[in-house]
């Protein structure tokens, strides 16, 4: 654990710092300025941190909304055309997704969707699924489909069944492809500057304009907050990725 | 107390070639125990999954005390399955698998524990509700699976394979085990199974099903002395069979004339059977239906000995391979090569169709 939090160290260290020059080991000179700044009241920082959480939230959702039945249909059943299915899925993740991103971009000018947070999450959801499709079309392929005849012959009406079969089963699945879900859409800077057109601000764009100014401390600040709630997703998930309850096999033990 | 009634039930799964199950009608009677039996892929387990509300029919109907149940969700159909491998949920405690049908419909949990704790004590585990499914032998999950589907007090119970995947000492146990449930709640039990000892020690009728088709259905002697064809007699492990010209109550084979009681058939080709227990090898007083022939081979079994004979009636006929079964002590009298008068009682002769 100390070891996972140590290369954030020079970040807490930069955030805190005036002046740091060459060959200082620790800052010269120390300052609050850059927290000061995050968090004061001109700051654009807790909003974009707002805007972010609900960005990231509602995609994972979403995706996963779609993704439990399009994981079984590719993970449970034989049919066909499905290589032809699974190359769709898989196609955004292939294609670079500046050249789908313009494309849709005109398509949403004429729906309205543009420059709004609905927009952003919608477009954020084409990076998403298929990595929350293809998990949890593996947790399928491993997963029993005649316990949930086995339940229904014993009266579970079909809710039933889902609530207290299947759910259970996947849910180490679900728990992994959200967390994929939530970082991927958390880190989406490309796809969010476009669709957003400016008016849709979340901390990746914030982080690369100040990356950009030159600011380290402020940069550093801002990494921080950026980085702290995949991590605190990442532990809070961490025991289905690995050990016993693992949802994707081979990983070891953390 | 529910007869169930199975007519002309069809199905055909998509892409398959062959119907799964043909045209099935059966009347299955009440608080009775009756085996699907046939091999791999014969679709009894098909048959079984559809008298459950698993699989729908293509067509045909299944009636339960005479009223159809085709239109009722397996959730609500009162016929409940165990599966083959008993698939308690792994999730879940040996007490929640038992009281999982109870759960689903809305009993409270005060009495949800009390009927867990009774059916536990009825298959002979007490005590192991905190158990998880796999902490217990191959033996207890598959009473666990039968428990969980004895506590919703189903019209129908439906078995598939329930002794399948146990050892031969563990076999006689779930047995004894689902006939005195069966009797007890006086239960209409259908079970699947492809072994025919299995059928026929748990049964009181037996279907026979070869490719989606019933072959014969009845009580489980018929199966061994009055066979509908040769696949039929073979799958209850009748070996003999002789090709003969049936003209009233003789029979003409290659091993000359034989008389038979039982005539079924009209005259014709015929095939002439007899199991192997029933032919005599010490046949020194009678002088009609009797063959000659050499011992070839002999095994001792320990309760009985089984012999290989080469039947022949002169030189021009082709000779006849039979197996005899005879009493342990018969493998001291009669040794390869020796020269021997095979006595085929008449009232053990059965006669089938020639196949196509």
């Amino acid at each position: 654990m100390v070891g996972l939090l140590l290369p954030f160290l020079p970040l807490l260290l930069w955030s805190v710092s005036h002046r740091w020059y060459f060959p200082a080991i620790i800052p010269t000179e120390w300052s609050w300025r850059a927290w000061g700044y995050v968090f004061g009241t001109n700051s654009q920082v807790l909003p974009a941190l707002g805007y972010s959480l609900i960005i990231a939230l509602a995609t994972t959702l979403v995706s996963i909304i779609i993704g439990i039945p399009a994981g079984r249909a590719m993970g449970l059943y034989r049919f066909r055309g499905q290589s032809v299915v699974r190359f769709l899925i898989l196609a955004p993740i292939i294609v670079p997704p500046l050249a789908v991103a313009m494309g849709i971009h005109i398509v949403f000018i004429r729906y309205g969707l543009a420059n709004t947070l609905p927009g952003v999450v919608l477009v954020h959801l084409i990076p998403v699924t298929p990595y929350v499709v293809l998990i949890m079309a593996s947790v399928f392929a491993n997963y029993n489909p005649e316990y949930e005849a086995q339940a229904r012959s014993l009266g579970a009406g079909p809710g039933q069944v889902f609530r207290y079969i299947a759910l259970p089963a996947i849910l180490p699945g679900i728990i992994v492809s959200g967390l994929f879900a939530f970082i991927i859409s958390w880190s989406e800077y490309l796809l969010t500057l476009l669709i957003g057109g400016g008016q849709v601000i979340t901390l990746p764009l914030l982080l690369f304009s100040f990356a950009n100014s030159g600011d380290n401390a402020l940069t550093a600040a801002l990494s921080l907050i950026f980085i702290g709630p995949a991590i605190i997703f990442l532990v809070l998930t961490s025991r289905y990725l690995t050990g016993r309850h693992a949802a994707v096999g081979g990983m070891g033990r953390l | 107390m529910t007869r169930v009634d199975l007519q002309r039930l069809t199905k055909i799964y998509p892409g398959g070639d062959a119907p799964a199950v043909h045209q099935l009608s059966l009347t299955i009677p009440t608080g009775r125990v009756t085996a699907l039996l046939g091999p791999s892929g014969c679709g009894k387990t098909t048959a079984l999954k559809m008298v459950a509300g698993l699989i729908k029919p293509n067509e045909g109907d299944i009636l339960f005390d005479g009223e159809s149940v085709l239109g009722t969700p397996p959730e609500k159909r009162e016929a409940v399955m165990a599966f083959q491998h008993h698939l308690l949920f792994p999730h879940m405690s040996v007490g929640e698998n038992i009281g999982f049908g109870l759960k689903m419909r809305g009993v409270s949990r005060a009495t949800i524990r009390q009927q867990v704790a009774d059916m536990l004590a009825l298959v002979r585990l007490p005590g192991l509700e905190a158990r998880r499914p796999h902490q217990l032998s191959g033996g207890q999950q598959q009473r666990v699976a039968l428990a969980r589907a004895l506590i919703v007090e189903p019209k129908v119970l439906l078995l598939d394979e329930p002794l399948s995947n146990l050892d031969a000492h563990l076999r006689g146990e779930m047995r004894e085990l689902i006939l005195d449930v069966q009797q007890r709640f006086n239960l209409t039990t259908i079970f699947v199974t492809h072994d025919q000892e299995e059928a026929v020690v748990l049964a009181d009728q037996i279907a026979l099903l070869f490719e989606g088709q019933l072959q014969q259905y009845g009580p489980p002697h018929v199966f061994y002395d009055r066979p509908l064809s040769e696949r039929v007699a073979r799958f209850f492990g009748g070996v003999n069979f002789i090709p003969g010209h049936k003209r009233g109550e003789q029979i003409e084979t290659p091993l000359g004339l034989f008389q038979c009681q039982a005539a079924p058939l009209s005259d014709g080709t015929v095939l002439m059977t007899i199991r192997p227990e029933n032919i005599r090898l010490d046949s020194n007083g009678a002088d009609t239906n009797v063959a000659q022939g050499r011992v070839n081979s002999s095994v001792y079994m320990g309760t009985h000995a089984r012999f290989k004979i080469l039947a022949e009636n002169g030189a021009d006929r082709p000779p006849i391979m039979l197996e005899v079964v005879t009493p342990a002590a018969g493998v001291n009298r009669f040794t390869v090569g020796q020269t021997v008068k095979l006595h085929l009682p008449p009232d053990k002769i059965w006669l089938v169709p020639v196949e196509r």
